[in-house]
């Protein structure tokens, strides 16, 4: 063994120079990890704050309405003379539209992903994914106009008696405006199924179709259902296509035919307006806010839970 | 035991099989043709109304309520203003969370809390956030129907896009980088500047334009704050002549928006209002699109460069 | 290597039984532009068990999965050569013959136990659901039927409705192979039926391919010799895709005419 000159260092650094050092650079690490702790965390505080805002408002909103009236009146008419503070009719525009959208969506988006993942050609799924992608990044107030102005005069064509707004064609193009989003994730879940389980299939002598349906699609269930659940969430909370396509007044009706609000687009109608802030009318989109973001979460919980089973499976 | 089916009939078997094949083939294909169908009608329907009321003028004049002479002058104007708050206020904060997630977050109750809370943001409506905005920024703290509140509502509203970007980028660098780095005696910190960040930049831009590409289109929280819908004025301007040359007045100004001009050019009962819709709104799209697709490109350039 | 790979199996044969359930024929294979089998010809025996040993890479589970043509279900695969099928003297591998068809003649057990996320009873039944056959007593008669074949029967018996991913590695193995077996395949292709069991699992699997026999003609890869020399009657030796040589399993193990199958089986490979 030689001495081990090159371990030496040139000049002895003395031992509290060297631990101011180490201290220096410790503070800093710590003051940055701090620093992006807090702005992880302004998420949650994001969160409370919604929660807070909206609470506190409906607070003093049920101060004046009973919970009782709220959920059982059949009239929304807030800003009349004589107010009504029922949120059935808008839940039922929210129920139609969604409901319409979703017989479109998940459908069309089942088939969508299941053709995409079991049979088409390597060269179809790189050119369609993107597209859909693209697909789901036009704004909505776009495909309200598209609603508006191109379905709803088409419609009208086959059923004579369609008014101009109406919950059907805000449905139909919120559908369509929700496939990729459903597709893409029930996709995603169908490729998560591993290989091996589909050559078990057509070892047995599947066609592809057989595979896709009896083995693919059982394995991949859970994600599956979660698509669905995060589409129902996305129809729900959805804004510009209801409130362009589907008129702006409520209305408790459960046929499609009809013009009626939904909750964002009585949240929308109200702010169009020149409320002042603090009076009863201000409070009720707060209140209508509380309830679709009830809503939604539910869903959101579900779908989260559901598809953090399917990654557990596999 | 063993009742022999014959050849033939298996041949059967499987050709009534192989036709259910071919009708879900085609009905696949027919249920993606709806989808790309339906853009193209929207496309070019906005292409046919609108493309002929494009022109110079349209971007530099304002609203008016002449349809003929109206103009998107101040809601491009707000947009980018818009964006600009969005970008600064989002794009740092959703990286460092990003990082802190992927990177320091002790596994424990807090970061659990923090991840649960994230995905749910990502899902709740973005009227809420607009809710919110009304409510906190507006309100609360006085700043008025402002580009400021706008930008900063939008600015949470993509928060989570630019978070799980940050995170899927930086946990796609494989371990051995990381120890490489401590490996020559760096700091987390060292590592995560001069390694991480670099490494997965692509990555974060993806995400970071995908979230601005919505952004720009977002109208429902825009609304909730109350942005007036007919602005022929633009905002002060940030540079300024005299000392100190910057101004940020313009932040507290009001404005307006390419979605809410779209939007309110909708709602008017004149067809001549809904031509300049359709030439807003192709606008809009092709904005968003071409935001979109940059961010797809970047994506899959990526994919094809990195093979770690 | 450049020996002749008729040479390793002219001499062989004859010895048990004359027949033949499937004859391979020049067979090469090609991913894309890369030759991983080549210019094979071997016999398979009826109702006998024959063993693919070699080192990794050589090619035996390729060659395995050209039988049921799975090969197909990838693009850029190529076949070119043939294997026929007795008694009807069908080239399995021609682009007349539907790989399904194939499939329905020939059954699979894989290397990893891949039972479907079904129950116990519907795993099994699935080979016969695909051919279209729904009468419960059919299916029910079946499923018992492939269960005590692939010697499940008594421990599953009280809970066919379970779910398959309950039942230990081993059972589902034996699963797999009585979902294989419930469609009275006329082959039964093992591929590395073990490698992912303990070892009392494994004493099962071998017993019960050796108890099998009698019913169904066995193609098995391995990569552990002793097994093959347990459970087969005849073992070929692969090695870079090559068929080495061919034989009696006794002769492969006892007598190898080959220098390369001999180094190999003496561990003096490489």
């Amino acid at each position: 063994m030689r001495s081990p000159v090159i371990a030496q260092p040139p000049e002895e650094v003395s031992g509290s120079k060297r631990l101011a050092y180490r201290y220096r650079r410790h503070l800093g690490e710590r003051f940055i990890e701090t620093l992006l702790f807090l702005m992880a965390f302004a998420s949650v505080a994001i969160t409370i704050a919604i929660v807070a805002m909206l609470v506190k408002e409906s607070f003093i909103f049920f101060e004046h309405v009973s919970l009782w009236d709220f959920l059982t009146d059949t009239q929304w008419t807030p800003l009349f003379d004589d107010a009504h503070y029922g949120i059935l009719p808008l839940v039922s525009g929210t129920v139609v539209s969604s409901a319409v959208a979703l017989l479109v969506a998940i459908p069309l988006g089942t088939i969508t992903a299941i053709y995409l993942s079991e049979f088409a050609p390597f060269g179809v799924r790189e050119a369609a994914k993107p597209f859909l992608e693209l697909l789901g990044g036009v704004p909505t107030v776009v495909y309200g106009y598209f609603a508006l102005l191109f379905v709803t005069p088409l419609l009208q064509k086959i059923l004579p008696e369609l008014p101009g707004f109406s919950l059907l064609s805000a449905g139909l193009v919120m559908g369509i405006m929700i496939i990729p989003y459903v597709s893409s994730m029930a996709e995603d879940a169908m490729r998560a199924v591993p290989m091996n389980l589909r050559e078990g299939s057509y070892a047995m002598g599947a066609t592809r179709f057989q595979t896709a349906i009896r083995v693919v699609m059982p394995a991949a269930f859970s994600g599956i259902a979660a698509a669905y659940i995060l589409g129902i969430s996305r129809a729900v909370g959805e804004t510009m296509v209801v409130a362009v396509a589907a008129g702006m007044q409520p209305n408790l009706t459960w046929n499609p035919m009809e013009p009626a609000a939904t909750i964002t687009a009585y949240i929308v109608q109200v702010s169009l307006g020149d409320l002042p802030h603090g009076s009863i009318g201000y409070q009720t989109i707060f209140a209508a806010g509380l309830t679709l973001l009830l809503l939604t979460l539910t869903f959101n919980i579900i779908g989260h839970f559901l598809r953090k089973r399917y990654r557990e499976v596999y | 035991m063993r009742e022999d089916k014959g050849l033939s009939e298996i041949r059967n078997i499987i050709a009534r099989h192989k036709l259910w094949d071919l009708i879900f083939m085609i009905i696949g294909v027919l249920a993606l043709m709806i989808a790309v169908l339906t853009f193209m009608a929207l496309f070019s329907h906005m292409l046919i109304e609108g493309l002929p009321r494009l022109s110079w003028d349209f971007f530099t004049s304002f609203p008016s309520r002449r349809p003929g002479s109206a103009g998107i002058l101040s809601a491009w104007v707000g947009t980018t203003l818009v964006m600009l708050v969005t970008a600064v206020a989002a794009v740092p904060m959703g990286i460092g969370a990003g990082i802190y997630l992927e990177e320091y977050a002790p596994k424990n109750l807090i970061t659990e809390i923090i991840e649960i809370n994230v995905t749910n943001l990502a899902g709740v409506p973005s009227i809420i956030y607009g809710l919110l905005a009304l409510g906190l920024f507006v309100h609360q703290l006085g700043f008025g129907q402002s580009i400021l509140s706008a930008g900063l509502a939008l600015a949470l509203l993509i928060l989570p896009v630019v978070i799980v970007a940050t995170r899927e980028a930086i946990r796609a660098i494989p371990v051995v980088i990381r120890e490489g780095a401590y490996a020559l005696g760096a700091t987390k910190w060292q590592t995560v500047s001069d390694h991480l960040l670099p490494y997965s930049a692509a990555g974060i831009l993806t995400g970071v334009i995908i979230g601005l590409a919505r952004a720009i289109g977002e109208t429902a929280p825009i609304i909730t704050i109350g942005a007036l819908t007919f602005i022929a004025f633009l905002p002060p301007s940030p540079v300024q002549p005299e000392f100190p040359f910057l101004s940020f007045e313009w932040l507290m100004a009001p404005f307006t928006v390419m979605p809410i001009q779209m939007f309110n050019w909708i709602s008017r009962p004149e067809e001549a209002f809904q031509v300049n819709a359709a030439a807003a709104g192709l606008v809009l799209v092709v904005m968003t699109l071409t935001m979109n697709a940059l961010a797809i490109y970047l994506r899959y350039r990526m994919r094809k460069n990195i093979k770690w | 290597m450049v020996e002749n790979p008729d040479e390793g199996h002219a001499p062989l044969v004859e010895a048990n039984t004359a027949r033949y359930k499937s004859e391979v024929r020049s067979l090469s294979f090609y991913y894309g532009a890369f030759s991983a089998l080549k210019n094979i010809n071997m016999k398979l025996h009826e109702k006998q068990v024959t063993a693919l040993i070699g080192p990794s890479g050589c090619g035996k589970s390729t060659f395995l999965r050209c039988f049921n043509r799975m090969h197909d279900l990838y693009p850029g695969n190529r076949y070119v050569g043939e294997i026929i099928l007795y008694p009807d003297n069908v080239n399995i591998l021609s682009r007349d013959v539907d790989p399904i068809e194939v499939r329905m003649r020939i059954s699979m057990v894989f290397q990893k136990p891949n039972p479907f996320p079904k129950s116990i009873y519907e795993n099994v039944a699935y080979g016969l659901r695909v051919r279209g056959i729904r009468q419960r007593a059919i299916l029910d008669e079946k499923v018992e039927e492939a269960l005590r074949d692939a010697a499940l029967w008594d421990e599953v018996k009280d809970r066919l409705n379970q779910l398959a991913f309950n039942l230990s590695g081993g059972q589902q193995q034996r699963l797999c192979i009585a979902r294989a077996l419930a469609t009275d395949p006329e082959i039964l292709l093992f591929d590395e039926p073990t490698s992912a069991l303990d070892p009392i699992a494994t004493a099962s699997i071998e017993e019960l391919i050796t108890d099998l026999k009698d019913k169904v003609t066995i193609l098995i890869v391995t990569h552990n010799m002793q097994q093959a020399a347990r459970v087969s009657d005849y073992t070929a030796y692969m090695y870079l895709g090559e068929l080495i040589e061919f034989d009696v399993t006794d002769t492969i193990f006892i007598k190898p005419k080959n220098k390369q199958t001999e180094d190999y089986i003496t561990g003096r490979f490489g």
